[in-house]
């Protein structure tokens, strides 16, 4: 309770105790489930960046662009720059990402609703196709990328997947900790005034393009450090992240976990892959269908995501000890999916 | 403090919730040590690719593996199983893409615990899976997919083994076929579906055939993108720049689409196609494919296939079972299983479970029997499968309705492979040497 003081919110502690015990299980677990968590966490980030343009109004139907621009900057730095370093090589893939979204940010911000997410579905469309094209870096049977090393350290045997986990949990950590930060913040709450009235957070004087710029540039070095991650940790990149599907499946996942709180993507991202591998082993001519017809019953009767279990369970507790449940009643809204939002606005 | 005590009660249920889950998801590895030898087999079971490759090679997988285990294989396989060791296969589909791939076959190997593992229809699947099969050290068989860059890839292959060929091969024998039989081809197009397989397809063929008729001009190059179904704009270019040869790597559905429309319009009335993967196509065409469409099957299998005792057992059971004569997918799956079958038993001590290490011994450099003929893995330090590829013409014959192929040429693998430690691209250019064509 006297650690707890010094935090304003529950959120970091938690996220904390959680980073510590996933890098301890990296010990524990058998080595399938830390490599399936790897690839999850690496989603998730992805995920983040959807979710905070979905906070803002916004779908983006084209986050596997940035995801793809990651994957590739990690696998040409290492093809032709010659880098080993994977923190180098996460750099060189986030610093792209963060251009192009300087770049492109310009034209999308003036775009709202469908013609943001159709207009996002276009430029990552593009790079898919520019790369499909591109004999010399393997057309659609894309590139390996090798084993990296961390810092001088060059990992061996099993070791190197571990390490990975680890670089991954540590990223995924201190990602949720600064978007926690900035979700409580007054420019992450102004993000959800904009969707809900643009021209009120004019009027306060704000500007609402600069915000949704910031928020775009935001996602897409989350989503390029995510499409890193899972580039070092396959060892492999080829065209289909950038795929309009993988953005899809970004976007899915996403509506599963709900937005309503930084941990939800990565709660999604874990349920997704989980169900996603057993139905692949269990049912390999139907797991298409198994995984769809679990996951629209996860929409159906969650429709605010998974993480509303939790936060039902947060409002009982306040409700049963006559306390406010310090996050559900500062963000009542929070965590409304876009499409409930898209009926109520029309 | 009633909140701390719910907070340390919901900490207490999550845990709870983790351990079940952790629980549940350790409980398959238990169920894979029943002494039996668990081979994993991926292969598409949806999108494009199933119809054509990864139905009927699942299909030839099943029929295979059940027939081994009753033992009624013809000699020399007439062992039961793997080594006396009843086979059971665990089947994954291949769709989804590299990333989903590497993750799967991680599950395969450390959470379902298999022997080993069959698969990969898709170069890119089978780029991504190579480095991860020698770093978790399962013995993995590469059945079908065609990139020559698998073994430049991993150099020092040690677990990693492919029983087919790969697309360099199929092209350089498409070239010599078409300079063998039709000496004053003057001129050449291409329709490509613009990706991997159809851009490293056309480099290799366009390369070979130029080494061996440097005054043939290219014409048209025509790539639309994969699955596209509509060809009437690519058909009229074809037309209009009248090449005499049109080389095509088209396979699938998307084969039978071109080829239908191609031959509605006339396309192929003067003007030849080559189909490197023909094959798969031959009892869909019905006759509404010219006569005299050059096909090839990406080595001896299918309609190329010989005739062998393995082949007189395969062919006809194959064909009862599922109302379709196998394609080269399917005697390419075949090929694969048997060539374990005889690593494992040429290393392993009669009746018991083959280890890794017994298995990769018995694999290297093995020369074994499949419906195919005889398989040499004597390329890749060992790892590579060397055979014969054979090209013919399609023949349809208007009463029986049945297709066929006539005037066959066989090339031996020596004659289409460069030796180890050169690239294919390198070994054209330079003129092919040391290869044995007789």
């Amino acid at each position: 309770m006297s650690i707890l003081k010094n935090f304003s919110s529950p959120t970091p502690p938690a996220l904390l105790a959680a980073a510590a015990v996933l890098a301890a299980g990296a010990w524990v677990l058998p080595a399938w489930l830390t490599f399936l968590l790897t690839l999850a966490f690496a989603k998730a980030l992805v995920v983040l960046g959807v979710v905070i343009q979905m906070r803002a109004g916004l779908v983006s139907f084209g986050q596997a662009l940035f995801y793809c621009v990651g994957g590739y900057g990690a696998g040409l730095g290492a093809q032709y720059l010659g880098l080993t370093d994977a923190f180098a090589l996460l750099a060189v893939g986030t610093v792209a990402a963060v251009a192009v979204a300087l770049v492109c940010g310009f034209l999308l911000t003036r775009y709202r609703e469908i013609f943001y997410a159709m207009l996002t579905l276009a430029l990552s469309m593009i790079l898919y196709g520019v790369l499909v094209k591109s004999s010399a870096l393997g057309s659609t049977d894309g590139f390996n990328v090798a084993p990296p090393s961390f810092l001088g350290w060059v990992p061996g045997g099993v070791e190197k997947k571990r390490a990975i986990y680890l670089l991954t949990v540590l990223i995924a950590l201190g990602v949720a900790l600064a978007f926690h930060r900035f979700l409580e913040s007054g420019l992450g709450r102004v993000t959800e005034a904009v969707r809900e009235n643009e021209i009120r957070v004019e009027y306060l004087g704000l500007s609402p393009r600069w915000l949704l710029f910031a928020n775009y540039v935001a996602a897409a070095g989350v989503s390029a450090l995510g499409g890193g991650l899972t580039a070092l940790a396959t060892g492999h990149i080829d065209p289909d992240m950038a795929f309009w599907t993988t953005s899809g499946e970004f976007v899915f996942i996403a509506i599963l976990g709900g937005t309503g709180h930084v941990v939800a993507p990565f709660i999604g991202a874990i349920v997704f892959s989980v169900i996603r591998t057993f139905a692949i082993q269990e049912a390999p001519n139907l797991w298409q269908m198994t995984l769809g017809i679990i996951l629209l019953a996860l929409v159906l009767f969650l429709p605010k995501g998974l993480w509303s279990l939790v936060q039902r369970r947060r409002r009982e507790i306040a409700a049963t000890s006559g306390q406010p449940a310090t996050e559900a009643s500062q963000s009542p809204k929070g965590i409304s999916s876009p499409i409930s939002e898209k009926g109520v606005r029309a | 403090m009633h909140r701390t005590s719910h907070r340390s009660n919901r900490l207490l249920r999550l845990s709870a919730a983790a351990v079940a889950l952790t629980a549940a998801l350790s409980s398959p590895a238990i169920a894979a040590d029943n002494g039996k030898f668990r081979i994993g087999i991926v292969t598409f079971l949806s999108g494009a690719a199933a119809g054509p490759f990864g139905v009927p090679a699942a299909n030839a997988a099943k029929l295979t593996v059940e027939a081994l285990n009753a033992g009624k294989l013809p000699a020399p396989y007439d062992r039961k199983g793997i080594n006396g060791v009843e086979i059971e296969t665990v089947i994954i589909d291949e769709s989804g893409g590299a990333t989903k791939q590497t993750e799967e076959f991680r599950n395969l190997v450390q959470r379902q615990k298999v022997d080993a593992v069959i698969g990969y229809i898709s170069s890119g699947d089978c780029l991504a899976i190579a480095p991860t099969a020698e770093e978790l050290g399962v013995p993995t068989v590469f059945f079908d997919c065609g990139t020559s860059k698998v073994f430049e890839t991993v150099k020092n292959p040690k677990y990693l083994f492919r029983t087919g060929l790969d697309a360099v091969v199929d092209n350089v024998a498409a070239a010599r076929y078409i300079v063998e039989t039709r000496p004053d081809v003057k001129t050449v197009a291409s329709i490509q579906q613009n990706y991997a397989w159809g851009q490293d397809s056309w480099n290799d063929f366009i390369l070979a055939l130029k080494q061996i008729k440097p005054e043939v001009k290219v014409v048209s190059e025509q790539w639309p993108k994969l699955a596209q179904g509509q060809y009437g704009a690519e058909i009229s270019a074809l037309s209009v720049a009248n090449p005499d040869i049109i080389h095509s790597s088209f396979w699938g559905g998307d084969m039978e689409a071109m080829m239908l429309q191609g031959a509605a319009r006339g396309l192929f009335d003067k003007r030849t196609a080559v189909l490197t993967c023909g094959e798969g196509g031959l009892d869909h065409f019905k006759g509404q494919v010219p006569n005299g469409t050059i096909v090839g099957g990406r080595g001896p299998f299918g309609a190329f296939s010989p005739k062998n005792a393995l082949n007189d057992w395969f062919r006809p059971n194959f064909t009862a079972q599922y109302k379709e004569a196998p394609t080269y997918p399917a005697y390419k799956m075949v090929q694969a299983i048997l060539g374990l079958k005889a690593a494992a038993e040429k290393a392993a001590k009669p009746g018991a479970m083959p280890t890794a290490d017994q298995v990769v011994q018995g694999f290297t450099g093995l020369t074994f029997e499949a419906p195919s003929g005889t398989v040499h893995m004597s390329r890749a330090k060992g790892h590579q499968a060397v055979q014969s590829v054979t090209y013919g013409e399609y023949q349809h014959d208007a009463k029986t309705g049945k297709a066929s192929v006539a005037k066959l040429k066989t090339y031996p693998g020596e004659c289409l492979m460069p030796p180890d430690g050169t690239t294919p691209a390198d070994w054209i250019k330079a003129g092919f040497p040391g290869a044995k064509c007789s």
